[in-house]
């Protein structure tokens, strides 16, 4: 299934934030995440994803750190703050009206 | 770090980083992060079974392109695009070490300002109260344009036996600077001071180029150096007049008066450090930002255009002839400075392949049009210059004048030849530099010859 763009786009700052929610982790293994949760459906250009990170660094959203990996290279890693869990509960929101009005106008239209 | 044992991929990807680095959006540390990405990618693709090769065609694939992954950063980090204005210490790894170089220039710039308080010592000074000793204007540029060739050394690592004899045409400088007796308020006196610089930038450029004099392109450096040198000095000078302006005012705020430390301290010793910040400045950014000469050139050029047909149209139909005054013959030799300026510059910033297009039209016509001009205004002054008598400063004027017309003249003739497609820019480009040892050369023989000729006055 081919996603739209804006979509994706949209969807993007959420499931970040609920990715990191779940722990600290860095670029590679949160599109890797995203890609397993979805099976495979939300498909990202990998690059995409930083430019999403560095904005929500710069919003306050998420911290991140530079710090070893397991295979002794440095790698940057990120962290959801308090802003970040408080965003991403209010999007989370704004997802469920969303939601809840698409299946509301879908349930209809399956009773008609 | 994950080292891939496969040679070629490790070259892959050296490359791919290179030209990722060369995009101003990344900075360093997201280059590394992306090229974590690209290498944790590698390895999950490589223990899937895919060789070298092609685990990188897809890794690099699934990356996205690189024009749009740049646009979103420069959109995150627009910031990045302007902050090259200040130095980025990792600009140019193959460089030396920023840190020391800054050490230089800061301790250049200190030297440079304590040169100048060093006559004072001798009783020379630098005072609001007293009028300004000659000294200091005949010997100016000696004060800094030989700390500035030491950094240009510095900065190109050549030998001490080489600066050994860039420091000779300052010596010999110094010299002819102060070895006359001038009388007070003498005209070559004011010469000296005015062409002494001109002739020692020369030193300055061959410092610069070391040893590309010659070669392609590195007289075309300096040539930009120094313009843009110009422009930082005049944009550090700008800043140092509100500093000027706010010690005044603050000073006098608690009824004291700052002047002494303006006149004596603050201008002189800001204005000789001023140019080694300056030309560090234009040396860390070279290669970053667009050179403004070129710019204010394409600016300026349609303006002056206009302006000297305008004024041409306005002779013809008025018939009302130059006044010759005194000075007027130093006021077309700015002309024609500030033209070749314009042509020089122009050529500077263009690709010498290129074909002709508008705006060499409108240089050619700007370069005609300003020899129209000259020669009206020669005329009317040839016609009265006996009369004036020959002073120094005519002599001087006159000189500068036929240099910079047979210039004009014969890069018209290149400009119209090259516009007709009978030759290339590039002659241009090169009658430019071949022509710029003129003015040192004139300007040395103002100084050395001008005063004992004319007796001094």
């Amino acid at each position: 299934m081919d996603m739209s763009k804006d979509l994706v786009a949209a969807s993007a700052t959420p499931l970040v934030l609920a990715i990191l929610a779940d722990g600290d982790s860095y670029g590679y293994a949160i599109i890797k995440r995203v890609a397993e949760l979805s099976g495979g459906h939300l498909q990202w250009t990998d690059g995409m994803l930083y430019p999403v990170l560095h904005r929500l660094e710069r919003q306050g959203h998420v911290a991140a750190k530079w710090s070893a990996s397991e295979n002794g290279r440095r790698r940057k890693y990120y962290r959801i703050t308090r802003e970040g869990r408080a965003q991403l509960a209010a999007q989370r929101q704004q997802w469920q009206v969303v939601d809840g009005t698409l299946r509301g106008i879908w349930m209809k239209a399956c009773a008609v | 770090m994950t080292i891939f044992a496969d040679q070629p991929l490790e070259e892959q990807i050296a490359q791919w980083r290179a030209y990722v680095c060369r995009r101003p959006a990344f900075n360093r540390p997201d280059v590394e992060e992306l090229e974590g990405h690209l290498r944790d990618q590698l390895v999950a693709l490589t223990q899937a079974g895919l060789a070298g090769d092609e685990a990188f065609l897809v890794a690099v694939k699934r990356m996205g392109s690189l024009d749009a992954l740049s646009r979103e950063f420069a959109r995150v980090h627009s910031e990045r695009l302007w902050k090259q204005l200040v130095i980025a210490p990792d600009a140019d790894e193959s460089a030396k070490p920023s840190y020391s170089e800054t050490l230089v220039v800061l301790g250049l710039a200190v030297a440079a300002a304590l040169a100048i308080k060093m006559p004072a010592l001798f009783g020379l000074r630098l005072s609001p109260d007293e009028e300004l000793p000659p000294f200091y204007a005949r010997n100016a540029s000696l004060f800094v344009f030989p700390l500035l060739t030491i950094y240009l050394m510095w900065k190109r690592g050549a030998e001490v036996a080489s600066g050994l004899w860039l420091a000779l045409p300052f010596a010999v400088g110094a010299v002819f600077a102060n070895v006359f007796p001038f009388r007070t308020g003498s005209d070559t006196q004011v010469l000296t001071a005015l062409h002494l610089p001109i002739a020692l930038w020369l030193a300055v450029g061959f410092a610069y180029v070391r040893g590309r004099w010659f070669a392609d392109g590195g007289r075309m450096d300096f040539v930009r150096f120094s313009g843009e040198l110009v422009i930082y000095y005049v944009l550090i000078a700008l800043g140092g007049g509100i500093v000027t302006g706010f010690t005044m005012m603050m000073f006098k705020a608690i009824d004291m008066n700052a002047a002494w430390f303006v006149a004596g301290w603050l201008i002189p010793c800001g204005a000789m450090g001023a140019v080694i910040i300056g030309s560090w400045l234009v040396e860390a950014k070279q290669s970053v930002i667009e050179n403004m000469a070129p710019v204010l050139t394409r600016l300026f050029t349609p303006l002056f255009t206009v302006l000297l047909l305008v004024f041409l149209a306005t002779m013809a139909w008025t018939g009302n002839p130059i006044n010759v005054k005194r000075e007027v013959l130093i006021g077309f030799d700015l002309l024609l400075v500030l033209v070749v300026g314009l042509v020089l510059y122009a050529a500077s910033a263009r690709d010498p392949q290129a074909p002709p297009d508008f705006f060499d039209g409108l240089q050619l016509l700007l370069v005609v049009s300003a020899l129209v001009v000259d020669g009206v205004a020669l005329a009317a002054i040839a016609a009265r210059i006996s009369e004036f008598g020959f002073t120094p400063n005519r002599v001087a004027a006159l000189g500068e004048n036929l240099i910079l017309l047979a210039n004009l003249a014969w890069s018209a003739w290149l400009y119209a030849r090259f516009l007709r497609h009978r030759g290339s820019f590039v002659d241009l480009e090169r009658w430019q530099i071949a022509y710029l040892p003129v003015y040192a050369v004139w300007a040395a023989l103002v100084v050395v010859m001008f005063p004992p000729v004319f007796g001094y006055r």
